[in-house]
C-alpha cells in the first residue's frame, strides 16, 4: 500500500538533490537542470495531494508550473548562451559581473 | 502492483536524479535527466494524472531536454575546461542538505495523516469520464485568465530568449 507520506518523501529526496546540484556544482547548465529537478519535485508534491486528497487544482497548478519552468528555461538558457560569448566560460565563479 | 510500480519508478527516478547532479560530462547529464523525466511520467500515470503526465513526456524529455542538449552542443563544452567543484563547496552543500532533509521530513511525519482516498474513490474524482476532460474544464473556466496570463508570459520568454541570444550586429 502506497501512501502519501510515500510519495512526500520521494519529492523531498528530489528536492534535496536539485539543493545539492545548485551548491555544489559550478557548471552553469548544471545549475540550470538541477533548478529544473527541484520544479519537478514539487510538482511530484502537487500531483500527490491531488490524488490522495482528490481536488483537481493540483493538476492545474502543475500545468501553470510547467509553463513557468518553459519560460525560465528558454530564457536562462539565452543567457548562459550570451554569458558563454562575453566570456567564454560556464563557471558561475567567474560570472561575478553584478558582485559588488 | 501499485507498490511495486511505485518502488521500481522512485529507485529509477531518484537514481538518475543522482547521476544527473553527479557525473562529470554536461551531455550525460542530459541523458540522465531524461530519464528522470521518463520516470516522473511513469509516477504521475500511478497517480492517475495522465494527462500530466504526457505533457511531462512531451515539454520536460522532449522540448526542454532537447534545448539544453542543443545549447551543450552549440557551446561545445566537451572542448572548454569545464569548471572543477572544489571541496569545500561540497562540505557546505552537504551540511546545508541534512539540515534540510531534517526540515522537510519534520512536516511529513507529523502532519498529513488525515483519510486517504483510495484508489477507486480518486478515479471517480479524478478521471470521470476522463482526466483530459476534467483538467480541461477547469482550465477554461474557473482557469481562463491565468491561462491566457500564461500564454503572454510564453510569448514574453520567446521573445526575451531570441533577443538574448541573439549575436550583436
Amino acid at each position: 500500500m502506497v501512501t502519501l507520506q510515500h510519495y512526500l518523501i520521494l519529492s523531498a529526496a528530489l528536492f534535496g538533490l536539485g539543493v545539492a546540484g545548485v551548491m555544489m556544482r559550478r557548471n552553469l547548465i548544471i545549475v540550470l537542470m538541477s533548478l529544473e529537478l527541484m520544479l519537478n519535485a514539487v510538482n511530484l508534491t502537487f500531483v500527490a495531494f491531488s490524488r490522495y486528497l482528490g481536488g483537481l487544482e493540483g493538476q492545474v497548478f502543475v500545468l501553470f508550473i510547467m509553463v513557468v519552468a518553459a519560460a525560465e528555461v528558454a530564457v536562462g538558457l539565452g543567457i548562459a548562451v550570451a554569458l558563454f560569448r562575453q566570456k567564454g566560460t560556464v563557471n558561475i565563479n567567474e560570472i561575478n559581473l553584478m558582485k559588488w | 502492483m501499485e507498490t511495486i510500480l511505485f518502488y521500481i519508478l522512485a529507485v529509477i527516478t531518484l537514481g538518475s536524479a543522482f547521476f544527473v547532479i553527479f557525473l562529470r560530462r554536461p551531455i550525460h547529464n542530459v541523458l540522465f535527466m531524461i530519464l528522470t523525466m521518463i520516470g516522473l511520467a511513469g509516477l504521475f500515470v500511478v497517480l492517475q494524472a495522465e494527462f500530466i503526465a504526457m505533457v511531462q513526456l512531451i515539454v520536460y524529455a522532449g522540448a526542454v531536454m532537447v534545448l539544453f542538449l542543443f545549447v551543450i552542443m552549440l557551446l561545445n563544452l566537451e572542448a572548454v575546461n569545464l569548471p572543477t567543484d572544489s571541496r569545500s563547496y561540497r562540505w557546505l552543500g552537504g551540511l546545508l542538505i541534512m539540515v534540510l532533509a531534517v526540515e522537510l521530513m519534520i512536516p511529513i511525519f507529523r502532519s498529513f495523516s488525515g483519510p486517504e482516498l483510495t484508489a477507486a474513490q480518486a478515479a471517480e474524482k479524478l478521471s470521470s469520464p476522463n482526466n483530459t476532460t476534467l483538467i480541461a474544464g477547469e482550465l477554461f473556466t474557473t482557469y481562463l485568465l491565468p491561462f491566457e496570463i500564461a500564454s503572454v508570459l510564453l510569448l514574453a520568454a520567446m521573445i526575451g530568449a531570441v533577443i538574448l541570444s541573439r549575436t550583436k550586429p
